[in-house]
């Protein structure tokens, strides 16, 4: 069979869903309602409420990757050091939430974290002072951790599950601790895997709106809030494109940031 | 064959060393020694223990019991960066993130060496395996030769008083092997250290070792000089193993008489029981064919195969015996031969008492 007419599908689908839509996208935000031309749409971005949305969705990004970093590399090399058919148990036990619709997940989060919820009944049974949780940015930050920390895990753990033992061998052969082992050896060799988790959290994160919608109450804005409400409160289209690349323009100068120090290493590619 | 007390020239002693994986025993009862200076290659088919002993002796492993001692010192429970030497693995386990330089200087960093100190080593170790110019490539780039050029450079320059080979010419072709073969010969007189190589290729141990211990099922079978080891096996197990051989059942009539199929074969051994039930052991170079009515008994060329230096030919006995015969003479198939060896030739065995020592049935 001709192998270009096998690729057909795929063209059709990358022209349909993601080239044109980007073009209509790109389309709006450089013009006005009227239909000139226009970068005041990009621009907007640098108005103190988006700049203000920007930041914030920025730290609580930054604060939901940094947290998923620090849960799954620990996780990833207790599971390393565990016995083999135990790997793939804990695997499974951790992508298992993912069958389940994340919307789902974050509606019973809620429902968890709320001032009437779950967790305060149980804090005061012991006679603690509820926590006011819900509709602030912890909350938020809670929602993102608990949704995206599969797509830390699976790259996190990949890679430093793939490290060749006798490499470990090598360098205690060659005088090097536990400690010279971890630095030297394994960190390096799991950073590619790292980058990778990087990516697939922060820029989720960066970009999330239902999440910051039901755990922050519609009261805490983030640049994807913003967005959103401009497409389907305020109708502004012109506007809500523009702002939505210039997000896409500030992920892209991150993802090459990150991908500069990715070069480093000749192991492992991001997947992004 | 086993020594307790330590020569004055032992580096590294293995006492009574016992290792099971999942209760299956890897290593019985090990014991040896290696004099300073000396190419020892551990020798046997693949799950001898041949890598378990020297694992254990890199510190890699623990046995369940037994020594490890270093120039007298119980070395057992040290981990693998307190012992004096160093190890070129099998899958030479380069650093993948590290270049060429930096792989070699990693054990002299850790030890805190000089800038200076660290790159005259890096250039002298390059010289030594032939990779002057290759410090900044990464070890992706390089040849599997060149990646175990690098590897023994990484492990030499820590100037360690053991170098530990874990099969480190498995994965090179045979063009390749047996030029490395030569370099680390080159490499050994040169640097003047002890070398402990696990192989099983009985090529490569008889081409570079200064002795060979040939293990099988996790217990030795036989330790000696490679000539003694080729012409002197043994056991069934060791002639099997160590080129090939003749291993025929004989009857010991006396001292320097061995029938075979109820013929004479006169010999050099002495020792055994009258009447005694032995292997007898012929290599196929040393089994002469000659005019029929010169030979100790007679048989019929069934099969010739040319193999370059020499011809490869199964002759069938009047005595019921396939012999395999090596010489540079071509027979044609069909025609009637004498059977001759000197005595000299004829190596007797015990019969194997145990399972380890005999051969391997390569059918199964």
């Amino acid at each position: 069979m001709n192998r270009k007419l096998l690729a057909a599908p795929y063209l059709v689908w990358v022209a349909g869903f993601i080239i044109i839509p980007l073009l209509f996208i790109l389309g709006k935000a450089l013009t006005t309602a009227d239909g000139g031309f226009t970068l005041q749409n990009i621009a907007a971005i640098a108005s103190p409420i988006h700049r203000k949305a920007l930041l914030l969705s920025l730290q609580l990004a930054l604060l939901c990757t940094v947290i998923c970093v620090l849960l799954a590399y620990p996780l990833a090399l207790i599971v390393r050091s565990s016995k083999l058919n135990q790997q793939s148990i804990v695997m499974f036990i951790l992508i298992l939430p993912m069958w389940m619709n994340f919307i789902l997940r974050i509606l019973a989060l809620q429902m968890l974290l709320s001032n009437n919820g779950i967790l305060n009944m149980i804090l005061s049974r012991f006679s603690i002072a509820p926590l006011e949780i819900i509709n602030t940015p912890a909350a938020i930050v809670f929602g993102m951790v608990y949704d995206f920390l599969p797509y830390m895990i699976l790259p996190v753990m990949n890679s430093i599950l793939s490290i060749d033992n006798n490499l470990i061998a090598a360098a205690r052969d060659l005088g090097a601790n536990g400690f010279h082992v971890f630095w030297k050896v394994i960190f390096p060799l799991s950073l590619p895997g790292v980058a990778s988790g990087i990516t697939m959290v922060f820029v989720p994160a960066m970009t999330a709106f239902v999440i910051s919608d039901i755990l922050g109450g519609g009261k805490i804005q983030l640049l994807g809030n913003v967005i959103e409400q401009e497409f389907s409160v305020s109708m502004d289209w012109n506007l809500g494109s523009g702002l939505s690349v210039a997000l896409m323009l500030f992920i892209l100068a991150t993802s090459l940031l990150l991908g500069r120090g990715q070069n480093q290493s000749d192991r492992g590619r991001l997947l992004w | 064959m086993e020594q307790t007390t330590m020569t004055s020239d032992s580096i590294l002693e293995l006492k009574h060393i016992h290792k099971t994986f999942d209760d299956k025993t890897i290593i019985d009862d090990l014991s040896f020694q290696i004099q300073k200076n000396e190419f020892i290659t551990l020798l046997g088919p693949s799950g001898c223990g041949k890598t378990t002993t020297l694992r254990i002796i890199g510190g890699f492993e623990k046995p369940d019991s037994g020594q490890v001692l270093f120039h007298g010192t119980d070395i057992t429970n040290y981990p693998p960066e307190k012992r004096e030497l160093n190890t070129v693995f099998q899958s030479y386990s380069l650093f993948p993130h590290m270049n060429v330089e930096d792989n070699i200087a990693f054990g002299l960093r850790l030890k805190k060496k000089s800038k200076a100190y660290i790159r005259d080593r890096i250039s002298y170790a390059l010289r030594l395996v032939n990779l002057e110019g290759f410090e900044k490539r990464r070890p992706v780039s390089l040849s599997g030769g060149q990646q175990q050029r690098i590897a023994i450079a990484r492990a030499v320059v820590n100037e360690p008083k053991i170098l530990l080979l874990d099969e480190p010419l498995g994965a090179l072709d045979l063009k390749l092997r047996q030029e490395m073969q030569h370099e680390l010969i080159r490499l050994k007189n040169e640097l003047g250290i002890t070398f402990i190589y696990v192989t099983h290729d009985q090529e490569e141990a008889l081409t570079m070792s200064d002795r060979i211990i040939v293990m099988n099922q996790g217990i030795i079978q036989q330790v000696g000089n490679p000539v003694d080891i080729y012409n002197e096996p043994q056991n069934a197990f060791v002639a099997d193993f160590i080129g090939e051989s003749n291993i025929i059942d004989g009857i010991m009539v006396r001292d320097r008489l061995v029938t075979i199929g109820g013929v004479a074969f006169p010999c050099v051994d002495e020792g055994f029981s009258p009447n005694q039930l032995v292997d007898v052991v012929i290599r196929p170079e040393d089994v002469e064919l000659v005019e029929p009515e010169n030979g100790l008994t007679t048989g019929i060329v069934r099969d010739i195969v040319f193999k370059g230096v020499h011809y490869e030919i199964q002759v069938d006995s009047q005595i019921g015996i396939s012999f395999l015969v090596q010489t540079t003479q071509a027979f044609s198939v069909g025609t009637s031969v004498g059977i001759r060896v000197i005595p000299d030739n004829i190596h007797i065995m015990n019969k194997p008492i145990s399972s380890d020592e005999q051969i391997i049935d390569k059918d199964a």
